[in-house]
C-alpha cells in the first residue's frame, strides 16, 4: 500500500474502516507479551464475578490495535507520536474462535507543523464504542512521491 | 480507605534500566498483530533511517507499566488495586523505542482528584535512555471506584 504523502492528504480525509477480531488466544499472547496478567483477561469464572459480563480483552490491546490501524495507514510504525485514548466500554471476548471484532476508523482532523497530522479515530465493539477522544498524531512522508528513494533493498527470499 | 492527597506531586524513583530486545520486540509485534517489518528486520528497519528494528507505539506501556504499578501500590497512598480501573492514556514519543535502547521509567503523580466516591489519579512516567534521551512520555488515568 503506498504511504500516504503530507501534502495530498486534505483534513477531513477518511481512513477506510478495519476490522480485526480478539479472541481468547490473542488475550493469552497479548497478557505474556506484556506483562500484564489480571485474571479478567483471561479467567472467566473470576471475571465474572468482579461483575463483569465475561472475560474482557485488556485496555492494551484495544489501544495496541488503534496503533495498528494508523501504522498500517501510514506504513512506519515510528511516524506515530502521539497516541491517546480513553476507555469508555470494555471489549467483551467470548469463549469462541471468532472471538470479539473490532472496527476501527478515522479522519484527519488536522494538518500541524513537520508534515504530522492528527486522526480522530473511531473504534467499536458489538455495537457500542470502546474508546472516546481517540487520536494520533503521525508525521507523513513528504510531497508526492519523487521515486528516487530506493526502496527496501530487501529481496523476498 | 482514604487515598494520599500528599502524594499529590511526587515523583518516585527511577525503575531498574530495561534492556530492549529484538526477539521481544518481535514478541510485542507478533501478539498485536503489527505487520511491519520494521518491528522484525534490522536491515528493513535501518533504510527506513532507523539504528535498529523499532517497537510499536504502544510497547512503551511494557516499560511504563512496572514504574506506575510500583506508585499505585505504595503502601503510603492508599489506593484500593482491585477496584481500579483505566481511564486514559498517552504516549507521547520523542522518537520510536528500538532495539538496544536501555530505557529508565520515572513517575510522577501529577493529580488526585476526589468526585463523590470515585478517585482519579493521573500519573506520568518518562522514559529516558540511560543516557538520558528522552524516548517517550506516558500519562495514565486511573479510576478507583468507591466500596
Amino acid at each position: 500500500m503506498a504511504s500516504p504523502s503530507y501534502d495530498d492528504v486534505p483534513i477531513g480525509a477518511e481512513i477506510e474502516l478495519r476490522q480485526y477480531s480478539v479472541t481468547r488466544s490473542d488475550l493469552v499472547r497479548y497478557a505474556g507479551a506484556s506483562g500484564d496478567f489480571n485474571v479478567i483477561h483471561w479467567n472467566e469464572r473470576l471475571a465474572k464475578s468482579l461483575g463483569l459480563p465475561d472475560v474482557i480483552a485488556h485496555g492494551m490491546v484495544t489501544m495496541a490495535l488503534v496503533g495498528r490501524f494508523v501504522t498500517e495507514w501510514v506504513g512506519d510504525p515510528g511516524a506515530v507520536f502521539e497516541l491517546s485514548v480513553r476507555f469508555s466500554s470494555p471489549v467483551v471476548v467470548p469463549d469462541d474462535d471468532k472471538g470479539a471484532l473490532v472496527e476501527i476508523s478515522g479522519v484527519v482532523s488536522g494538518k500541524l507543523d513537520d508534515r504530522k497530522v492528527s486522526v480522530d479515530i473511531t473504534a467499536r465493539s458489538d455495537g457500542a464504542k470502546v474508546l472516546t477522544r481517540a487520536q494520533a498524531v503521525v508525521r507523513l512522508a513528504a510531497g508526492p512521491a519523487q521515486g528516487g528513494e530506493p526502496e527496501s533493498p530487501l529481496e523476498p527470499p | 480507605m482514604a487515598i494520599n492527597l500528599d502524594y499529590i506531586g511526587r515523583t518516585f524513583e527511577p525503575s531498574e534500566p530495561y534492556e530492549v530486545s529484538r526477539v521481544k520486540i518481535r514478541e510485542f509485534a507478533d501478539a498485536i498483530g503489527e505487520p511491519s517489518p520494521l518491528c522484525r528486520d534490522r536491515e528493513a528497519a535501518r533504510a527506513a533511517g532507523y539504528p535498529d528494528v523499532i517497537a510499536p507505539p504502544t510497547f512503551a506501556i511494557v516499560i511504563s507499566a512496572v514504574s506506575r504499578e510500583k506508585v499505585t501500590h505504595d503502601p503510603g497512598l492508599g489506593v484500593n488495586n482491585d477496584m481500579i480501573v483505566h481511564g486514559d492514556l498517552r504516549f507521547s514519543h520523542a522518537r520510536p523505542v528500538h532495539a538496544g535502547d536501555v530505557v529508565v521509567a520515572q513517575t510522577t503523580i501529577e493529580s488526585i482528584r476526589q468526585v463523590r466516591n470515585m478517585t482519579t489519579l493521573t500519573t506520568v512516567s518518562e522514559l529516558r535512555t540511560v543516557d538520558g534521551e528522552h524516548v517517550c512520555t506516558t500519562r495514565s488515568t486511573l479510576v478507583e471506584r468507591g466500596a
